[in-house]
């Protein structure tokens, strides 16, 4: 006879995420991203504080996935809005999350003194090498020689520049911040992730500093490749240019 | 009283802004109505920075007045700018230790005021202006004295060694403003 | 409250904060950064939010933030930057979000000047950004007006969930006048706030303050709440004041802010010379005052109705969409920083209404004929 154990659940959608069916491209990582974000609020007990900070590309419809008050930025304003609420209302968590061409192109200015200023807010930034929304371009990210449509025969740095390496450029601020380059291309790297992005959760919930997480992500349907073939793209080609790592502690002083 | 329009020009620190103020504040003691509108455009560095008062019993319509009633002069520049302005009939108070010449006009009083000296005599160039504001309330009366005097104990009262100067400029400015309406149509050097 | 003597902007920085506006967003720009200094120094003594941000685009946008926790927010700026906040204006507006902004006018476009200016008319009116919406703009033509219609503007933006833009001239930023802060002014209360604001989403629903609505009948539908707030201010909310209009006037003047004051001078002196004229001063100018204006304008003895703004002509499309043909409409401005005169307006008035000579009369008639004869 077989021993009938109660049920127990080991795994459920985090209470910070809605039932939302979703929306985003097979083998695109922002489902992953946003559960990551999702685990942190619950566990930390900061979703009914909560306030998020949509930004315009593929994520721009986050809210729907998300149990918590959210505002729709335009374009690049998302740490302005932040900003603006959190300055007012720093009892609560506010968090932004952004592409790369949201936060390293038209946002640039709004993110690097955002982080200057030292604002107790999180962004959560993901680095895909492209625009997505609008059907793959080039974005202030993507790698030398990379093809997209907006530079069908491979980024020319001679005319656009190098990629930007934000992590590293946000690094070199004196402000005190945390900032961290993650990937979520494997079971490994998601788990090394979640501890980035609740670690950056923390330092907002305790008042101490800026805090920022760099998630390199795949855009399969951009990149033209299969999802797994992306992760493999993603491992050899953005790891040599995007190293992971933590940039910058607040404990170290800068 | 109807409505009085008074100019103020000179360099930038020579304090003309604040005796246009220092009025504009006496004005309001004394229950009227006042405007003081400054110059701020690019004029304000090096050439001439004024300002215009108007003190009224009425509701002050144009705070813009392209000829006032009078015109206070602290410097070369201005006394050429704004001495053709004045209204007919009207009244010129020029510092008379900057500026060497006098109006060719037959139809405004003239006033020479020495006002960089007095203030030196009284001990501090900073009370120039003390000088010509006192000097262009003692020829008008637009406000009463006392009510002058209290606005500037109330405004300047803060270092007491420069009120004194500056009480010491304004009762001879004053002197000096009503000695030389008793000539009026004249021109009357100190 | 006994009178002071201040500047209009930091008259209009103190008239902020006594209505409970003590979250502030600046960047410098002239003629209006004495607001920005002024409460730089202020807000720690009330325990308000000052910051001072990297550009105009920022502040807009901190201002979209701020005003999603449902408490008091302003700004102020002048001429370019306000152009700068107009991506943040259209968000405002489609979120339905209370602020207040202050654009204290310099001369455009471009950078242009920084002496008074009414050009920005066209902008605060009709919409300075993308898509169907409008600010209810107030225009002060005191330092008193400025202090009472910003004082009121908080509560009527949370009124409508819509921004309100105090439109002054350099000139209101820059004057000193006296002032008196009522004791008893009534701001409204800001807490029923909390029912629409991002306050957590604790024991309810998450709320999403957003202007996407990428469903085309789902943003119609916004469209149509907006524009029906818009029809509603059109009946409650115009202001305007008549200054000497009676059944003497032979001209109606039509102006609004320092400039209508200027006017008033005009007018006051004329009448010492036997001219009739009158004025009409919008003060809302979004909503314009359309009936009220057209009443005015209606009445037998006007001939002319003669417009005079500082700018090129704005207003004045305005008045004549309001008089529609019915009386010549004329317009008189100048622009750059320059400021039309006392003597320069009654100038026009006075060509306006010049009786025709009998000389020109004859050579009319003479004109006429020859054109007959041919």
């Amino acid at each position: 006879m077989h021993t009938v154990q109660a049920e127990k659940t080991i795994f459920q959608r985090p209470e910070s995420l809605t039932e939302t069916v979703t929306h985003y491209c097979p083998g695109c990582t922002h489902g992953i991203i946003h559960r990551l974000v999702a685990e942190s609020l619950d566990e930390l007990g900061l979703r009914e504080r909560a306030v998020g900070v949509a930004p315009v590309g593929c994520s721009v419809l986050i809210y729907n996935y998300f149990n918590c008050d959210f505002l729709e930025a335009p374009h690049g304003r998302a740490p302005a809005l932040a900003t603006g609420f959190k300055r007012i209302r720093n009892d609560m968590i506010v968090f932004t999350y952004q592409g790369d061409g949201d936060l390293a192109s038209i946002g640039m200015g709004e993110i690097v003194h955002a982080a200057n200023r030292g604002e107790k807010i999180t962004v959560v930034f993901v680095n895909n090498a492209i625009y997505g929304m609008t059907g793959g371009q080039m974005a202030p990210t993507t790698l030398a020689g990379q093809v997209t449509t907006t530079c069908p025969h491979g980024r020319d740095t001679q005319q656009t520049g190098q990629p930007i390496r934000m992590s590293e450029l946000l690094a070199t601020l004196a402000t005190p911040s945390y900032i961290e380059r993650v990937s979520v291309h494997s079971p490994m790297h998601i788990i090394r992730a979640k501890k980035a992005v609740r670690k950056a959760f923390e330092y907002q919930k305790a008042g101490t500093c800026f805090s920022l997480v760099e998630v390199l992500s795949t855009c399969p349907t951009n990149w033209g490749m299969t999802p797994t073939d992306a992760t493999k793209w993603l491992e050899k080609n953005l790891f040599a240019y995007y190293p992971l790592g933590c940039y910058k502690k607040p404990e170290e002083v800068g | 009283m109807d409505q009085y329009e008074v100019l103020w020009a000179g360099f930038g620190g020579q304090g003309v802004m604040v005796a246009g103020q220092l009025l504009a504040y006496t004005g309001i003691k004394e229950g009227k109505n006042v405007v003081w509108l400054p110059s701020y455009g690019p004029e304000m560095r090096g050439g001439t920075a004024y300002c215009t008062v108007v003190i009224s019993e009425q509701r002050i319509g144009s705070p813009i007045i392209s000829n006032p009633r009078a015109a206070v002069v602290f410097n070369r520049p201005s006394f050429d700018k704004f001495s053709p302005r004045i209204k007919a009939g009207g009244l010129l108070l020029v510092n008379s230790s900057l500026i060497d010449v006098t109006t060719d006009r037959d139809d405004v009083t003239e006033i020479l005021v020495p006002a960089n000296r007095m203030a030196l005599d009284a001990g501090s160039p900073k009370a120039t202006n003390i000088a010509m504001l006192s000097a262009f309330v003692g020829a008008t009366e637009v406000v009463k004295y006392e009510n002058l005097l209290a606005t500037l104990e109330e405004k300047l009262g803060k270092k007491k060694e420069l009120l004194e100067i500056n009480r010491a400029v304004m009762l001879a400015g004053y002197e000096l403003g009503q000695k030389a309406m008793k000539g009026a149509g004249k021109k009357v050097k100190a | 409250m006994a009178k002071i003597l201040m500047k209009g902007n930091e008259a209009i920085a103190e008239a902020a904060i006594r209505a409970g506006a003590t979250n502030y967003f600046c960047y410098p720009i002239t003629p209006q950064t004495e607001v920005a200094e002024y409460l730089a120094r202020r807000m720690p003594e009330v325990g308000g939010v000052f910051l001072q941000a990297e550009s105009e685009v920022a502040v807009g946008n901190m201002l979209f933030g701020a005003a999603s926790t449902g408490r008091r927010v302003f700004t102020s700026s002048s001429s370019p930057g306000i152009s700068l906040m107009q991506e943040a204006m259209s968000y405002i507006a489609g979120a339905q979000l209370p602020c207040v902004i202050l654009n204290i006018m310099r001369g455009g476009p471009g950078l242009g000047g920084i002496l008074p200016a009414q050009s920005d008319y066209f902008q605060a009116t009709k919409g300075g950004g993308h898509g169907d919406y409008r600010i209810l703009c107030l225009a002060p033509s005191s330092i008193q007006e400025a202090v009472d219609l910003t004082m009121g503007a908080f509560a009527t933006a949370e009124k409508y969930r819509n921004p309100v833009m105090i439109v002054g001239d350099g000139m209101i930023g820059q004057m000193m006048e006296p002032v008196e802060f009522p004791d008893d002014f009534d701001a409204g209360d800001p807490s029923k706030n909390e029912e629409w604001a991002a306050t957590g989403a604790k024991g309810r629903k998450a709320r999403i303050i957003k202007s996407l609505f990428l469903d085309p009948l789902k943003l119609e539908e916004n469209s149509i709440v907006l524009h029906e707030k818009y029809e509603k201010m059109k009946v409650d909310e115009v202001r305007y004041e008549r200054y000497k209009i009676n059944s003497k006037n032979e001209l109606m003047i039509v102006s609004y802010g320092t400039m209508a004051r200027i006017c008033q001078t005009a007018i006051d002196e004329l009448e010492a010379e036997g001219i009739s004229v009158g004025l009409f001063r919008p003060i809302s100018l979004f909503p314009y005052p359309e009936k009220e204006l057209r009443k005015e304008v209606d009445a037998k003895n006007i001939k002319t109705v003669l417009v005079i703004e500082m700018s090129c002509g704005q207003m004045v499309e305005d008045v004549e969409r309001v008089v529609q043909g019915v009386k010549p409409v004329k317009f008189f401005g100048r622009t750059g920083g320059i400021v039309p005169s006392p003597e320069e307006a009654k100038e026009q008035i006075k060509n306006l209404i010049k009786k025709p000579t009998r000389a020109k009369k004859a050579a009319a008639k003479s004109t006429s004929k020859r054109k007959r004869k041919d």
